[in-house]
């Protein structure tokens, strides 16, 4: 079972790498403006971009050539492994993109870790107690929510960098730098994700078994750890699993604010510098990942709950 | 039965929770440890050692001819020449420089003793060498014809060029024109490793948002005493002047005006505004059916408010200007000239006497066209959206509507190469070789360039700057610029609106702080922390 699961995941990405990079092309392609004289404006700075710069960009990257070769150039590459050089730095695409990417997963990783730690007592929490409790944390999730992350970024800054001076404004490099950004991000996911952990924690709470249990004599402790936590687990995970993916791809306030050399920043910079092979490379690294984050979250799942597959 | 398995299960836990705490404390040894390995280790970036720098350019790539800019700044690399803050051309790798009676042959005597950071010696070749590979890339010594560049012997090169070149020793300070070492290219003159000559030495590079030098022992002028400097790009200026509040960055340079309250009162930071040679005007195309009149041009320019620009929008009062170039260029800059010209009543009369009459939205129109404008303007540098919009405010006084378009700055050149722009909003640089008249050159005479004048042409001008490239003659040079610079102003082919000041902040603990306002150098060597 698992190995049918693995090898439809398989295809998936083979048909997802070649599906992003061919749409990222084509969009790429098909956007207003001389990619010449965008490539030559990142390159040079604003100071100093003009027609001959442009021109000399259009002749070095061969930008004339057509659609069709170029798409085909780059397919060809793509099987060999080579993601090409970025087009207004000159280093290789797979250099730039890993160490983009490296930041990226760190924040990402340290940002949903905390979010888990925030949301699952919070949840559970409002989840047992609910009336008040969960009236209040509702309020203060929706708050939260409707709160641009910039804000909430700068907020943290503010406390955390100007009144006590405990953590750096900006920058990367040191775990110090890692603080802030990733408290800012797992606030923000752990304002949604504490309403779905609630969700979870109050129907298996109010479903007979869980009742039965405690019928049983076992303490509501026991109870809760060995009849709860597992039956509860599946929504939350999968729920943690597209929070992920989403954060590392869609985290570009807090990289900017923070100056953290993250994915997202990465991408949108390569966009407006028309850095097809940069943008390429982004968008096809970050499907590979969507695609292996989802086959590690369904095997995660099908080890918490083997039911539904066994069921298939 | 049931009571020994809870017991076995209660050890499990035991263990677990076990296993959990030593883990932790595990994890928490090892970042004590290797913090307190880094403070006792010399040679690691510390922030007692390390002066550290915010601005919001990036750095992608080392290659001069690129973000260069960076590299002279950061006292990376350094060029033959140097410009000094009054905008007088001095010595740098090379000591003497001088060109033939004809103004062909430009001779360099270069400095003795210089050393690369690879520990190669400067020599004639490497120079050689370095000019080449800068020619062939995009800079500034493709603006004069340059034919050959050779080594006399190993202490002098000679410099070519087709036609004379006034200014070629100013185009010869610009950071794409640096002198790297041999080792530094590859066969087609990619920058791989970057090795310069200048007081700090690379020690890390993460493109595109940092940058860490190191103290180069070897330089041969005055040795730095700071160990290390680094280079981090903030690109909000919202984080930029929290750096600066908390004193993480000791030195952050352009700062926005409307933020610079913040550091009011604050006893860890000095603030610095300097006037820097570079100019905020709008860019007209002179074929333009509605522009191409001197008269409309005129009551546009009369419908400017700039000093209201200058005060509210950018935060610094008195830097509005109707004339191109700053005070500081001196041999351009008109004296007695109206800094505002604000007169919104002559501006409709002049309209009015060209048929532009109100329409029922109450905007202008003539023969049923109405007066309708596009700007285009760009997002690097953040006032220019704001003055843009307070410019359609002011103009929609008048009449006229106009359409701000924010995009990339290279639209502006591509606007203007196939005709289809018709305003835009740039702030020029024209301290970008010291000399203004390469740029004056290229973008204002002969129908324009990029970022200049575009579709105007004065016989004139165009005879005067052709003069000007030649001429090796101060006093007529002098008398030819501001005959270009009064055209100018009295032609309206653009709209200046304010010159440029540049606001830095400079924490306590970095002394001998001097600012460059070419912004070729920050004088890292110069400073020490406390």
């Amino acid at each position: 079972m698992i190995w049918e699961l693995l090898r439809k995941r398989l295809y998936q990405l083979v048909l997802v790498a070649w599906g992003v990079g061919t749409l990222t092309f084509v969009l790429m392609r098909s956007l207003p403006g001389d990619m010449a004289y965008r490539i030559a404006a990142s390159r040079y700075g604003q100071d100093n971009v003009d027609s001959a710069a442009a021109e000399l960009v259009r002749q070095e990257l061969n930008l004339d050539q057509g659609w069709l070769s170029s798409y085909v150039n780059w397919l060809f590459e793509l099987l060999q492994f080579n993601l090409g050089n970025s087009l207004v730095s000159g280093l290789p695409v797979s250099e730039t993109v890993l160490h983009q990417l490296g930041h990226s997963l760190l924040l990402a990783g340290f940002g949903i870790a905390l979010s888990i730690c925030i949301a699952l007592p919070l949840g559970t929490w409002s989840a047992k107690k609910g009336g008040l409790v969960n009236s209040i944390m509702v309020w203060f999730s929706t708050c939260t929510r409707a709160m641009p992350v910039f804000v909430l970024g700068l907020i943290l800054i503010l406390l955390f960098a100007l009144e006590w001076p405990l953590f750096p404004v900006a920058g990367f490099g040191t775990w110090q730098h890692l603080v802030l950004p990733s408290i800012t991000l797992a606030i923000s996911l752990a304002a949604v994700s504490n309403r779905v952990v609630y969700g979870s924690v109050r129907r298996v709470l109010r479903s007979p078994f869980y009742q039965f249990s405690r019928v049983k004599g076992l303490s509501e402790r026991q109870t809760f750890f060995r009849h709860g936590m597992r039956n509860m687990a599946v929504p939350i995970v999968a729920f943690i699993g597209i929070q992920l993916v989403s954060v590392i791809e869609g985290i570009v306030m807090i990289e900017s604010l923070f100056s953290w050399p993250g994915v997202g920043h990465g991408l949108a910079h390569a966009i407006f510098a028309r850095d097809i092979p940069v943008i390429q490379g982004c968008a096809l690294t970050m499907g590979v990942l969507f695609v292996v984050l989802n086959g590690i979250i369904d095997l995660l799942c099908y080890w918490i709950d083997p039911r539904g597959e066994q069921e298939q | 039965m049931t009571e020994l398995s809870y017991a076995s299960i209660n050890k499990k836990k035991k263990l677990k929770r076990g296993i959990l705490v030593a883990t932790v404390i595990a994890v928490g040894a090892v970042i004590a440890f290797t913090a307190t390995q880094k403070s006792s280790d010399q040679t690691v970036p510390t922030k007692a050692n390390t002066l550290s720098i915010s601005g919001p350019w990036e750095i992608s790539s080392l290659d001069p001819s690129k973000q260069g800019y960076i590299l002279t700044r950061m006292q990376v690399i350094e060029t033959l020449l140097n410009i000094n803050s009054k905008g007088l051309i001095t010595a740098g790798l090379a000591t003497e420089w001088r060109s033939s009676e004809d103004g062909l042959t430009w001779q360099l005597s270069l400095r003795k003793g210089v050393t690369f950071h690879d520990g190669l010696p400067m020599d004639a070749d490497s120079v050689v060498q370095s000019l080449e590979f800068a020619q062939s890339k995009h800079g500034t010594l493709n603006k004069a014809e340059v034919v050959s560049i050779k080594a006399l012997n190993n202490e002098q090169i000679s410099i070519e060029l087709a036609k004379p070149y006034a200014a070629f020793a100013s185009l010869l300070t610009n950071y794409s024109n640096a002198i790297l070492s041999p080792a530094s290219y590859k066969q087609d003159g990619a920058v791989e490793t970057l090795f310069g000559s200048g007081p700090y030495q690379m020690s890390s590079f993460a493109p595109p948002h940092q940058l860490t030098v190191k103290k180069f022992d070897n330089y041969w002028g005055q040795k730095p005493s700071i160990e290390f400097a680094t280079y981090l790009t903030g690109h909000r200026a919202e984080s930029r002047i929290l750096q600066a509040k908390s004193g993480e960055a000791d030195i952050v340079f352009t700062l926005e005006p409307s933020m610079l309250g913040q550091l009011d009162g604050s006893n860890e930071v000095q603030l610095y505004s300097h006037l820097v040679p570079r100019t905020m005007f709008i860019k007209l195309n002179a074929a333009h059916p509605i522009l191409d009149d001197i008269q409309v041009r005129k009551a546009l320019s009369m419908g400017l408010n700039r000093a209201a620009i200058a005060t509210n929008v950018l935060g610094s009062e008195g830097s509005e200007t109707s004339q191109l170039m700053p005070s500081s260029m001196s041999q351009w800059f008109v004296e007695g000239i109206e800094t505002n010209g604000y007169n919104l009543e002559q501006a409709r009369d002049i309209l009015a006497d060209l048929g532009w009459q109100q329409g029922d939205s109450g905007m202008l129109e003539r023969d049923g066209t109405p007066f309708k404008l596009t700007m285009i303007t760009y997002a690097d540098r953040p006032e220019l959206t704001t003055v843009a919009t307070a410019i359609q405010a002011q103009w929609a006084k008048l009449g006229v509507e106009l359409k701000v378009d924010i995009t990339n700055s290279s639209m502006i050149p591509a606007g203007h190469k196939d005709g289809s722009l018709e305003m835009a909003l740039i702030a020029r640089n024209f301290g970008f070789s010291g000399d203004p008249l390469p740029i004056m050159s290229t973008d204002f005479a002969h129908g324009g360039g990029d970022w200049g004048t575009m579709n105007w042409n004065n016989a004139e001008v165009d005879s005067a700057i052709t003069e000007l490239v030649g001429s090796q003659d101060p006093e007529r040079s002098l008398e030819l610029s501001q005959q270009v610079a009064a055209t100018i102003y009295n032609e309206y082919p653009v709209l200046p609106i304010s010159s440029y000041s540049q606001h830095t902040s400079v924490n306590k603990r970095v002394k001998n702080f001097q600012f460059d306002p070419f912004e070729r150098d920050y004088f890292i060597n110069q400073m020490e922390i406390k």
